[in-house]
C-alpha cells in the first residue's frame, strides 16, 4: 500500500480504531464547547447561536473604487469588511514617492492620508461593520486614521470593532512589508495593543497570523507552533509594560489557512484550541476564560490554488470553506479562482462569498458544533497535531525564541527549505495537483484566456498624487509639522506612540511623512539574507 | 555559472524566489540571492559586482513591466547588456510578450513547474 502523509508529516494510517486513542482523556484532552481547553470550539453552540463572519478581502486602486466593492458585496450579504492596502501604504511611502512608481493602487487601495480613509469609509457605518486591516508595519498610523474616521462619523468608541492585523514578526517570517528594526516594531505593535485596550474595548488590535508563513511554505504543524510562539512573544511584551493579562488577551485574535487535508486542518485547529488555552491559563496565568480563547479567522491560501483549468478553484475553494467550517472557524474568508492571474473580478468575489454561504446554508456543517469530535481518526490526528506542534515550537525556542529567530533569520530559512520540499513533492506527484501534475488536460501549458483580468489603470497614480498635492496645499501645515516633530521626540523617549501619531493624523499629516518621522529615530530594517 | 536572484520593487512574497535560488544552487548553480526591496539600480549594481550570468526577476504585485524595463535600461547604461534577464511571478499571459520585447531572455508565468525553470537558466548561461 502506498505510504500517505500529513502534511505536518507523520504518517497516515488506512484505518484508525479505539486503539488509537486509548490515551486521550475526554474531560483532559477535548472537553465540551465553550469550555476549556476549547477543543471543541470557543462557543457552546457555535454556528447554531451565529454563522461566522464572512469577510472578503478587498481593495484595489483609489480609496472611491475599493468603496464602491465593499458596497458591492455588503450588498449581496457579506457582513464584515477585509480591507487591502496597496504596497507603498503598507510601507509608508507616499503615492508620490520615487519607490511607489508603480506601486499605486495595484494590490490594494492607496492611502496617503486621513481624507482617503474618509472616502473609502464614506456611507460604511463604522459603529455597526466590524472592518479588519490587512496593514502591520504602518498598523498604528492605519489604525489611527481608522479611529480617527469613526469619530468624525459620530461612532462611540466602544462600538468600533477593527481588527487591525498588527503582526509584525510574520511579515518579518514571510510577507516582507517590514520597516523598522524589530525592536521598534514590536515597540509599535505594544503601543497599538495597549492604547487600543485601553481606548477601543472592541478593538482587535492584533490577529496573529500563520496564514502568510504557511503561504511562505511552512508545514501545517509550523503554522500553528510559529503563531503560538508569536502570540506568546506578544503576551510578553504586553506584561513587560506591567499591564495584566486579561487586560488585553481576550481581544487577541489570529488569521489561519485551511487549505490543505480537510482533516489534517481540522485537527490543527483543535490542537491549536487546546494549547492556546493551557499557555495563557497555564503558563500565563489569565483567569479570564475569553482569555484563553483562539479566536480565528480561517482563510484559503491562493497557493492552493492552481493556474491550469482556473475555474477548478472553485470547488477547491468550497472545500477549503468545509475545512474552515468544521474547524470553528469565528470568521471567513475565500481566495478566489482566478487569484493565480489577477486582481479578483467583482464575479470572483461574488463566487466566493457565494461558496462560503453554501457552506453555511445548505450544506449542514454548520448544523451542529465540532461534528467530528469522538472519530478515531480526527481525534488522534489532533493528538498527533499537537505533538508535532510542541516539537516545532521547542526548535523555535532552541533557535533562541521567535524574536532571535527572526532577528538572524533561522526561522525564514526554516521556512524557504520547507517551500522546497513542498515544491519537489509537487514536481513528483506526491502531493497531488489536480491538472498540474496529474489529469492533466490538454491545454495545461496554456493559461486560461477567459479569465477576466484586472484592467489596473494607470491614472489611479495621478488622481492618488494630485489629491495629495492639494491636501499638502490646504492642510495646515504647521500643525503638521508640529505633530510630526512631537512624534519623533516622542519615538526618541519612551511614551506611547498612538497619541502623536492620531494627533498627526488628525492634522492631515501623511502616512509617508510619520513613516519617516520614526524611521529617522528608529532607522530601517536590514533583512538578514539567508536562503 | 553564476546567477543573482533578485527582487525588485516593494513586493515581500519571496518563496519563489528562494525556491528557485535553492533548485539552482542543488542544480550546481551558484546563486547570489539580492533580498527583498532592492531598487532596479541596486540590483544592477549587485549583478556587475558578483559577475553574474544571469538575472532572475521575481515579481508579484504586478508591477512587472516597469521593474524590468529599468534594470534592463540600468544594464545598458553600465555597458553589461551581456547579462541576460529573466522574469517569474504573476505574469498575465498579455505581459509575456511585452516582456520578450523589452529584451527579457524569458519569462516563467504562474505554473511553470521548477525544472523548466532550472532548465532555461542553465541554458541562458551556457550560451552566453
Amino acid at each position: 500500500m502506498k505510504e500517505i502523509r500529513a502534511h505536518a508529516g507523520f504518517p497516515i494510517k488506512p484505518v484508525y480504531g479505539p486503539e488509537d486513542v486509548a490515551d486521550v482523556d475526554f474531560e483532559r484532552d477535548i472537553g465540551r464547547p465553550g469550555e476549556y481547553p476549547f477543543t471543541r470550539g470557543i462557543h457552546t453552540h457555535m454556528y447554531r447561536a451565529r454563522p461566522w463572519t464572512m469577510r472578503q478581502y478587498v481593495g484595489f486602486g483609489t480609496p472611491a473604487e475599493t468603496n464602491a466593492r465593499f458596497k458591492y458585496l455588503m450588498g449581496h450579504g457579506q457582513d464584515a469588511l477585509n480591507v487591502a492596502f496597496d504596497l507603498p501604504t503598507q510601507l509608508g511611502l507616499d503615492s508620490d514617492d520615487r519607490r511607489a512608481e508603480g506601486e499605486v493602487g495595484r494590490v490594494g487601495m492607496a492611502i496617503d492620508t486621513l481624507a482617503d480613509m474618509e472616502e473609502a469609509f464614506a456611507g460604511i457605518p463604522l459603529d455597526r461593520v466590524s472592518v479588519s486591516l490587512t496593514i502591520n508595519g504602518m498598523a498604528a498610523a492605519i489604525t489611527a486614521m481608522y479611529y480617527a474616521v469613526a469619530e468624525k462619523q459620530g461612532a462611540a468608541a466602544d462600538r468600533v470593532v477593527t481588527t487591525p492585523q498588527n503582526d509584525i514578526l510574520k511579515e518579518f517570517i514571510a510577507r516582507g512589508t517590514w520597516i523598522y528594526p524589530v525592536e521598534p516594531s514590536l515597540r509599535l505593535v505594544a503601543d497599538l495593543i495597549e492604547f487600543s485596550a485601553k481606548h477601543y474595548p472592541r478593538s482587535n488590535p492584533v490577529s496573529v497570523c500563520g496564514y502568510h508563513i504557511r503561504e511562505a511554505g511552512c508545514t501545517t504543524a509550523q503554522e500553528m507552533a510559529y503563531g503560538l510562539e508569536i502570540a506568546a512573544a506578544y503576551v510578553e511584551l504586553m506584561l513587560a509594560r506591567g499591564i495584566p493579562v486579561d487586560d488585553f488577551a481576550p481581544r487577541i485574535s489570529f488569521n489561519f489557512t485551511a487549505w490543505g487535508k480537510i482533516f489534517e486542518e481540522v485537527a490543527k485547529f483543535r490542537a491549536g484550541r487546546r494549547l492556546y488555552a493551557r499557555m495563557l491559563r497555564g503558563r500565563f496565568g489569565a483567569k479570564n476564560p475569553k482569555s484563553w480563547m483562539f479566536r480565528t479567522l480561517i482563510g484559503g491560501g491562493g497557493s492552493a490554488f492552481v493556474v491550469q483549468e482556473p475555474e477548478n478553484n472553485i470547488v477547491r475553494g468550497a472545500y477549503i470553506a468545509l475545512a474552515g467550517a468544521l474547524s470553528g472557524a469565528q470568521t471567513m474568508a475565500l481566495p478566489t479562482y482566478d487569484e493565480a492571474y489577477t486582481i479578483p473580478s467583482a464575479k470572483a468575489q461574488l463566487i466566493a462569498l457565494r461558496t462560503m454561504q453554501i457552506c453555511a446554508e445548505e450544506s449542514g456543517a454548520a448544523d451542529t458544533v465540532d461534528p467530528l469530535a469522538g472519530s478515531y481518526y480526527v481525534e488522534a490526528l489532533t493528538s498527533a497535531m499537537e505533538t508535532q506542534i510542541l516539537e516545532e515550537m521547542a526548535r523555535v525556542e532552541r533557535m533562541g525564541g521567535i524574536v532571535e529567530a527572526v532577528k538572524g533569520g533561522a526561522l525564514q530559512a526554516e521556512v524557504a527549505r520547507q517551500a522546497y520540499l513542498f515544491e519537489q513533492k509537487l514536481v513528483s506527484g506526491e502531493i497531488p495537483k489536480v491538472g498540474a501534475n496529474c489529469h492533466v488536460g490538454d491545454k495545461a501549458a496554456e493559461a486560461d484566456r477567459e479569465v477576466e483580468l484586472y484592467a489596473f489603470d494607470p491614472q489611479v497614480a495621478a488622481a492618488q498624487v494630485a489629491k495629495l498635492e492639494r491636501i499638502r496645499r490646504d492642510r495646515d501645515n504647521s500643525a503638521a509639522a508640529r505633530a510630526l516633530r512631537r512624534l519623533s521626540d516622542e519615538a526618541r523617549s519612551t511614551g506611547n506612540l498612538m497619541y502623536p501619531i492620531l494627533e498627526a493624523v488628525r492634522a492631515y499629516a501623511t502616512l509617508g511623512e510619520i513613516a519617516r518621522a520614526m524611521k529617522d529615530v528608529f532607522g530601517e530594517h536590514k533583512e538578514p539574507v539567508r536562503f | 555559472m553564476k546567477v543573482l536572484i533578485a527582487k525588485p520593487g516593494l513586493d515581500g512574497h519571496d518563496r519563489g524566489a528562494k525556491v528557485v535560488a535553492l533548485a539552482l544552487r542543488d542544480a550546481g548553480v551558484e546563486v547570489v540571492y539580492s533580498g527583498l526591496k532592492r531598487t532596479p539600480d541596486e540590483i544592477v549594481q549587485e549583478a556587475i559586482q558578483e559577475d553574474v550570468d544571469v538575472i532572475g526577476l521575481s515579481v508579484l504585485s504586478g508591477a512587472h513591466l516597469l521593474l524590468s524595463c529599468r534594470v534592463i535600461e540600468g544594464l545598458r547604461a553600465y555597458g553589461a547588456e551581456e547579462i541576460k534577464v529573466v522574469v517569474g511571478g504573476i505574469i498575465p499571459p498579455r505581459d509575456v510578450a511585452e516582456l520578450r520585447k523589452l529584451g527579457v531572455a524569458h519569462v516563467f508565468p504562474m505554473g511553470t513547474p521548477l525544472p523548466e525553470i532550472i532548465k532555461v537558466f542553465t541554458k541562458e548561461a551556457s550560451e552566453r
